[in-house]
């Protein structure tokens, strides 16, 4: 078993599996999505809140983000984030 | 009531799971303690949750990799203790530095002491009482994903909780040597994680005096007779009986006692519930508003580990309701099963009382009738009279949930 636990310690970043498993959808802003929310957080906070926001619940989280946690985004990126987390995980 | 088409598109909101994770192999498993939370869970959290193993755990159900956010699945609760290694994860920022036991310090001080000091472990060990209790640390946000409508955080199923013995030394002693001055009005609390960004708000915590004081708030370096797991707080953290989770600061490495009310985002803004929605006999008075109030202790509440939804029954053979019951401290004093969709209602058995804090564990037996879908209910009930609710209290961030379980089984 302590074999077992020091593999997996080798084989994964400080503690975390492969975060990489999910994946968020393709679309127009996906990398910059990527760029400014998993400096702080993986990707699969976005589809676990899906979908049930609509375009003003995801304004809220994005500036949320800005205001309160300090991601780094100018205007025109957190419009463009907005508009890809509402169509692509917002609510129907 | 559902109907059974309704129940049917919950099962196979189970099987959707399956297509992604591949981690059941018929829909007749649909509802097993090995898919990743209830049906009613958003489609977009069935799909990006799996079971995963952190370094230490076993495999767990993963809400979030970063911040590590992993939840205990149901089965593992029908066990009175949560064992170390199935005990849920939960973190706010994602910079998590493993705090060495040897060289740890806890800094005791803040405005309201007359003499601040340092404490190391051995000390803490040596020079204060230790004490043993059992408790149930549970999330606010445990069940948040059951909200209806849904509101957006950690997408909870039912196991951001666990109950552990947990070993350490009393709060009040230690801040004694600190010799609190009169006007000690809150005790605030950092723990080693931190955020990515120097901007982000640290994940810090205040207690009223009061609270901090009881002789039940532990600082804890044992968990189940072992040290205490890097993800449950390695080597020392706050426990606070009765009390949500947000208060059991992990990694804990300063304490300060202060004249005036802590402001951060997470006392502020963050952990707040509406004001006169809940029965809440603990109140934290210095932080409320108008509007709202910080949480604080948890709602009496249940959970049904036996039989699982949508488990097949014969006609006529016994059903055996097994489950858990929790509180504020209180106390479970009763716990009701309904087998008609609370028509009717019977006492359960209490199995053995492991203290106030404890998970109580529940149990009673009853005949399967005939064929078609029955829906098991259990209610608990604590020592002052609250109960659990039969609508959900929605508040906007999906805390206190704590409607009567249910689970549907199916006979023929």
């Amino acid at each position: 078993m302590t074999a077992l636990v020091a593999l997996i310690l080798l084989a994964s970043p400080p503690g975390y599996p492969d975060e990489n498993r999910v994946q968020l959808k393709e679309g127009p802003a996906r990398d910059l999505v990527l760029g400014r929310c998993a400096a702080c957080h993986s990707q699969d906070y976005i589809p676990m809140n899906s979908p049930f926001l609509d375009r003003k619940g995801w304004e809220a989280e994005v500036n949320k983000m800005v205001k309160v946690f300090g991601a780094p985004m100018q205007p025109d990126e957190m419009a463009k984030i907005v508009d890809y987390l509402a169509t692509n995980y917002g609510k129907n | 009531m559902r109907t059974r088409r309704q129940f049917l598109k919950d099962l196979a909101g189970g099987a959707a799971v399956l297509g992604s994770g591949a981690l059941l192999p018929s829909l007749a498993r649909a509802g097993d303690p090995s898919t990743v939370g209830p049906a009613s869970l958003p489609a977009g959290t069935l799909e990006a949750s799996f079971l995963e193993t952190l370094p230490g755990k076993r495999p767990l159900i993963k809400r979030t990799y970063r911040p590590p956010n992993f939840e205990t699945p149901l089965e593992v609760f029908e066990q009175l203790f949560t064992p170390n290694d199935a005990f849920f994860v939960r973190y706010h920022l994602p910079r998590i530095p493993e705090v060495s036991a040897a060289r740890w310090k806890l800094e005791i001080g803040g405005d309201a002491v007359e003499k601040p000091f340092a404490l190391d472990l051995p000390a803490l060990q040596r020079d204060f009482e230790q004490v043993e209790l059992a408790a149930v640390c549970q999330c606010s946000g445990n069940r948040r994903g059951l909200s209806d409508p849904h509101v957006a955080g950690v997408e909870w199923g039912i196991g951001a909780m666990g109950n552990a013995r947990w070993k350490g030394a009393r709060l009040k002693d230690v801040l004694a040597k600190a010799a609190p001055k009169k006007e000690a009005l809150e005790v605030a609390f950092n723990g080693a994680d931190h955020g990515s960004l120097e901007a982000t708000p640290d994940f810090q915590k205040s207690l009223p005096v009061w609270k901090a004081m009881e002789e039940n708030t532990l600082l804890v370096w044992q968990m189940n007779g072992e040290p205490l797991p890097h993800w449950n707080g390695a080597p020392v953290r706050l426990v606070v009986p009765g009390w949500t989770g947000t208060y059991w600061m992990k990694h804990l490495v300063s304490v300060q006692v202060l004249s005036q009310p802590f402001k951060n985002f997470w006392m502020s803004t963050a952990y707040r519930i509406p004001k006169g929605k809940f029965p809440i006999v603990d109140r934290f008075l210095s932080q409320e508003t108008d509007a709202n109030t910080p949480i604080t202790e948890m709602v009496v509440n249940s959970l049904i580990t036996s039989p699982r939804e949508g488990q097949r029954f014969r006609p006529g053979q016994p059903v055996e309701v097994k489950g858990i019951a929790w509180d504020n401290g209180a106390g479970i004093r009763t716990v009701e099963v309904s087998a008609d969709e609370g028509r009717s209602w019977q006492t359960a058995t209490l199995d053995a009382d492991s203290g106030r804090f404890s998970f109580r564990g529940f149990r009673h037996r009853f005949k399967a009738g005939a064929k078609g879908e029955v829906t098991v209910l259990a209610k608990a009930t604590n020592r002052i009279g609250s109960s659990q609710v039969s609508e959900l209290v929605f508040n906007p961030a999906g805390y206190h949930n704590n409607v009567v379980s249910r689970v549907r089984i199916r006979v023929g």
